[in-house]
């Protein structure tokens, strides 16, 4: 017998004694990214869940640490039941093992969600994206075009651009002249990424790092940067919340997912998946849009969504008109070596 | 150079740290070339600040010093040219033995071979010679205290002051230090400023002795005279033992007085300045100048008395007596075998001459 | 005593009969049991909460289970075959009947990835090639699966690799971590540029240390000497402001000097209000803003040593070598400052040992160019979870830190040295 049927039969055997009516009510321990995004999920999902079914969802917070997955995974007590994490993550905590495979068909298939969004390991929930922004409040006619991101003649100053490789080598090649469908093709060829680092070396010199998400607003505030690559919800939240004018750029912008994964020695799969698929549901993902700026990964969200919020989305069509999608799989396989290059090249 | 001029003179100094209380008040004091003075008192009665102020590490707030005729005031300390050994030794513990000595030469860029052999002359008066590589953290104190020594003299100067040196030091190498210093003075000729608390040492090893009390000296005198005529019942009393009785100055004849104690005893003593008639006046007598049993005559002050207690002290024995109104006077009697029989509760007769007995001012 | 004791102390023996040396050891035993007694729960955490972890990290270091274990009867059929081609069908049968068994296991990534650090892309070669071979007919031939699913792995320089990860130990991440690399005949050469960052975060991470310990000395030194000096009223004030840095977290304190220093920052207004500055300058996110940051933070552990071991010097020392001719400034450097060099030693130590581990100031106040080895091992123990490279790191910088700490030695004598 193995552990996880003792575990079962133990469970069964508590629901006995319990009583049928608290069978289900299994409570949950949800890990997300913390701050506003939380928030909304929170709103959206998390608190609507427990009011229709009476399970108490504790929430945690992480930063994405993919470590603290594979140390609790590792440890043989898995708190955790479900997690919101990064396509990098998904695909990588697959590969090693530390999260289980998803199935679909409790979702109703894959069709359902947004094209090239789905992993082994993990169903997407949003579509983000990373998008430069500038204050419309300091400059009066902004730039339009990625390119600009890069012209420090037309566009003099510092700019904040994300510490790692991923979306600088995408952004570097659609300004160097890459066209959207062509950026991985030619970044899995040495003289792209080459190409990729020398459009770089152009503005490496006015350039400040970014490595946490609330950065970028703040260095557009303070004036330290004229424009900054950032995630787009978190722009729109400078905006919404302390009343800035930032205006993104949505040329050229890089969409990626957050997705829900469930670590391996979960305590309870049926009662995750309840809960996943209530966050799967195109009520629930468009009700999210009301608090955070990102698009829903269930193309039957969007119909639900109010035109004006709408518009503020990486998925609205005239703002996804020159969108690139993360390739996780190119990422899976060069993201080490990359990102090492990466550093290499900033040490330089 | 008249050489009657004082060497180190103090003239009206006083120092005071916080504006309120003088620690030194109006100090007057006139050091000769080649003597061995020591500042006598108790700890906080200005002796140290005395010394430091001569060797340049307290500025006097009034008044002037001057050494060999200059005045010290604006000369910081190292220009003053005056040796001086510290209570705790103050050896440089990272430098070894001959570099500590070598030190005021180097400071004074004598040359190499010069250092080497002055170094060592003055590790041979103190009789160190085969320590030289050691450091101070290797030696016992009286070696150290010797190295401050050799190292306090190996630069020759003209004065060196000394800060209790042998305050930690045990009883018999203190003795024996006190002989050294002794000697290498005499030998010298240098002038030394010596300050101590203990007043036997102040005895042994001086050529004058300064007793200091709350800021002023009380009595400056040879240690006999000290010992002999204090001149205020203070210095009486630091100084050696004494028994002290209180009365009145019912006469006075020249040096001569008669003191007539509240329980109706009369006394007759040497009167010092302040025994005037009508005074209150404190009585002094040494112990060992009471004698028992006195061939008749003798002495002008006779009383029975009776033994309350003998105490054996190997080569004396203390008697103490009461007699009259008079209770804990000591009598010392030396241990020689012709000394009287005595027995506690046993009538005695006890006296002293008017000479050994003086009437200073009162206390309290 | 008796005649026979006499002689019998005489011959080292004890009145029982026993030696003396013996009865000596038996009365010691016992107060040598209760003195291992006390002292064993400090042991025990010691070796529980330092030496075991560190012992793992050494060994993770050199660790490389994945393909030796995930791959076992690839690896055993790769024995017979000598390098310099590709392997015939039965190396390919077992590393296919190795990957069917990893597909069912979940463990192809593991060993994807673990390849895929020294020949990038194969990871999901592995993981095609995988599926691949869970629909192909069972049986065989195995070999022509594998050419049609990637050229890889007709390639012989993949081949000669996957042997050579297949032992059980790699100097690998160890030799990465110095820029060094085995090239594809087994050949040590040095790591290709664009991938050779190590040796220079590590002579990065030396130099801001060197730099952090020399500015807490310069500006310590004056303040142990006054915390030293002054009445204990005032010091114990003083005393309190220095230690005033241990009271707020590491992150408060640097994140206060972000918003001081940045470019509009409190000091840049202030420098620019009062005409000293025509153009903002760049104090934070540079060297400058790395070192002044770290300095704040190790000054405390500087002053401390050199302040207790200042305590301690008699005041007497100075007004000696004073009355005996030396001016002020003679005096302090040739009686004064020797006597402070075992505090000095102490705090430059630690100070420059601590420093060498720092991680959240410099990602937070420093640029890209000022990320010591601590960023890289944070970085690749949660971002990249190569664990491997990250314990290889680590193990460098204790190396490093250890060849300064036997230099020390030499030089200063660690036996001289006084925390206070």
């Amino acid at each position: 017998m193995s552990k996880t049927t003792i575990r079962t039969a133990a469970l069964a055997l508590a629901a006995l004694t319990l009583g049928a009516g608290s069978a289900l009510a299994q409570d949950l321990t949800i890990t997300s990214w913390g701050g506003a995004y939380q928030k909304s999920q929170d709103e959206a999902y998390f608190k609507p869940y427990t009011a229709k079914t009476k399970i108490k969802i504790t929430q945690e917070e992480y930063n994405g640490e993919i470590s603290k997955i594979r140390a609790m995974v590792e440890s043989g007590k898995t708190t955790w039941d479900a997690i919101d994490v990064d396509a990098a993550t998904a695909q990588q905590g697959c590969d090693e093992g530390i999260l289980l495979p998803i199935d679909y068909s409790k979702f109703g298939g894959k069709d359902k969600f947004v094209k090239g969004s789905t992993f082994e390991c993990a169903v997407p929930t949003i579509i983000y994206s990373t998008i430069y922004a500038y204050d419309a409040d300091k400059i009066k006619d902004g730039p339009k075009t990625i390119a600009d991101l890069f012209d420090t003649k037309k566009w003099p100053g510092k700019r904040a651009l994300q510490k790692t490789p991923f979306g600088n080598l995408e952004f570097a090649l659609m300004a160097d002249g890459v066209p959207v469908d062509k950026v991985y093709e030619v970044l899995k060829t040495k003289e792209g990424v080459d190409r990729a680092f020398k459009k770089l070396d152009t503005v490496k010199k006015d350039v400040v790092w970014w490595e946490a998400g609330a950065q970028p607003p703040q260095l557009l505030a303070s004036g330290e940067v004229v424009m900054a690559t950032a995630w787009n919800g978190r722009i729109f939240g400078a905006n919404k919340t302390d009343k800035r004018n930032f205006k993104i750029v949505w040329d050229g912008q890089l969409q990626d997912w957050d997705l829900w994964a469930i670590p391996k020695g979960v305590k309870s799969l049926d009662a995750t998946y309840a809960f996943l698929q209530f966050a799967s549901s195109p009520e629930q993902q468009a009700e999210q849009t009301k608090y955070i700026s990102y698009g829903p990964a269930l193309a039957a969200a969007t119909p639900h969504i109010a035109p004006d919020i709408l518009k503020d989305l990486p998925t609205a069509p005239e703002n996804a008109k020159t969108a690139l999608a993360n390739d996780p799989v190119f990422w899976g396989d060069n993201g080490e070596e990359l990102r090492k290059r990466f550093n290499t090249w900033l040490a330089q | 150079m008249n050489r009657t001029d004082p060497f180190v003179e103090f003239s009206g100094v006083q120092k005071t740290y916080d504006g309120e209380t003088l620690v030194v008040k109006n100090l007057n004091l006139e050091i000769a070339r080649g003597e061995f003075l020591t500042l006598l008192g108790p700890s906080g009665s200005g002796k140290t600040t005395s010394l430091m102020m001569l060797a340049g590490f307290e500025a006097p707030t009034h008044g002037t010093i001057t050494l060999d005729g200059r005045p010290l005031n604006r000369v910081p300390p190292e220009k003053r040219d005056i040796g001086m050994v510290f209570q705790n030794y103050a050896l440089f513990p990272h430098m070894t033995v001959a570099e500590n000595v070598a030190f005021p030469l180097r400071v004074r860029d004598v040359a190499g071979p010069a250092i080497f052999e002055r170094v060592k002359r003055a590790l041979d008066m103190v009789h160190l010679t085969s320590f030289t590589a050691r450091r101070p953290g290797q030696l016992s104190g009286g070696q150290q205290q010797r190295v401050a020594l050799a190292r306090a003299l190996v630069f020759e100067p003209k004065l060196v002051l000394m800060d209790e040196p042998l305050g930690a030091l045990d009883k018999q190498l203190r003795e024996h230090m006190q002989m050294e210093i002794r000697h290498i003075h005499e030998r010298l000729g240098v002038t030394v400023v010596y300050v101590t608390h203990d007043q036997s040492e102040a005895l042994t090893m001086s050529d004058r002795v300064a007793v200091f009390n709350e800021g002023a000296i009380q009595q400056v005198a040879p240690p006999d005279e000290i010992y002999e005529r204090p001149s205020n019942s203070f210095v009486a009393q630091f100084i050696g033992e004494n028994n002290r009785m209180t009365g009145t100055v019912e006469q006075r004849e020249g040096g001569q007085c008669r003191v007539r104690l509240d329980d109706g005893t009369a006394i007759l003593a040497t009167a010092v300045e302040q025994a005037t008639v009508g005074a209150r006046s404190t009585l002094s007598i040494r112990p060992e100048r009471v004698r028992i049993d006195p061939a008749p005559g003798a002495v002008a002050n006779l009383f029975d008395a009776t033994v309350e207690e003998l105490i054996f002290h190997g080569d004396h024995l203390r008697v103490r007596v009461a007699f009259g109104g008079v209770s804990d006077f000591v009598v010392k009697v030396h241990n020689s075998d012709d000394r009287p029989s005595l027995a506690v509760g046993a009538p005695v007769r006890i006296g002293w001459r008017p000479d050994d007995c003086r009437a200073l001012d009162a206390v309290g | 005593m008796t005649a026979t004791t006499a002689s019998a102390l005489a011959a080292g023996l004890g009145p029982d009969g026993l030696s003396l040396k013996a009865s000596l050891a038996r009365a010691e035993r016992r107060s040598r049991l209760v003195s291992f007694a006390l002292v064993a729960p400090l042991l025990l955490f010691i070796v529980a909460s330092f030496c075991i972890p560190l012992g793992f990290m050494l060994y993770r270091a050199i660790d490389n289970p994945e393909v030796a274990e995930t791959l076992p009867a690839t690896v055993a059929a790769m024995k017979g075959w000598t390098q310099g081609g590709v392997p015939d069908e039965p190396v390919f049968a077992a590393l296919a009947a190795d990957l069917i068994a990893a597909q069912k296991a979940r463990t192809t990534g593991l060993v994807g990835k673990r390849v895929n650090y020294e020949i990038p892309g194969a990871r999901s070669k592995f993981l095609k090639v995988g599926r691949e071979l869970e629909r192909a007919p069972a049986g065989g031939p195995w070999k022509p699966v594998f050419e049609k699913s990637d050229p890889q792995w007709t390639d012989p320089v993949f081949w000669s690799a996957l042997k050579r990860i297949g032992q059980p130990m790699t100097a690998f991440y160890l030799l990465s971590a110095v820029d060094l690399r085995l090239d594809q005949t087994g050949a040590l050469t040095r790591q290709v540029p664009d991938q050779a960052i190590f040796l220079d975060v590590l002579f990065r991470t030396l130099w801001i240390s060197l730099l952090v310990t020399v500015s807490t000395l310069v500006l310590g030194y004056p303040i142990a000497h006054l915390l030293a000096s002054l009445p204990p009223r005032h010091a114990n004030l003083l005393m309190l402001l220095v230690l005033l840095p241990f009271t707020t977290s590491i992150l408060v304190r640097t994140t206060a000097w972000v918003v001081l220093l940045q470019t509009n920052g409190v000091l840049n207004d202030v420098m620019v209000w009062l005409g000293l500055l025509d153009e903002r300058i760049q104090l934070i996110y540079n060297r400058f803003g790395t070192v002044l940051a770290m300095t704040h933070i190790q000054l405390p552990f500087t002053v401390l040593p050199i302040y207790s071991v200042m305590k301690g010097i008699s005041p007497a020392h100075m007004r000696a070598a004073r009355s005996l001719g030396a001016g002020p400034v003679y005096a302090f450097t040739r009686v004064y400052m020797p006597q402070t060099l075992p505090g000095v030693g102490a705090g430059c130590l630690l100070t420059f040992i601590l420093s060498l581990g720092y991680y959240i100031t410099p990602a937070l106040v420093g640029g890209p160019l000022d990320q010591m080895i601590s960023y890289f091992v944070a970085l690749y123990t949660n971002r990249e979870l190569n664990w491997g490279q990250a314990s290889a790191l680590g193990a460098v910088l204790l190396a490093v830190t250890m060849v300064f700490y036997a230099i020390f030695n030499r030089l200063v004598g660690i036996d001289k040295v006084k925390l206070g």
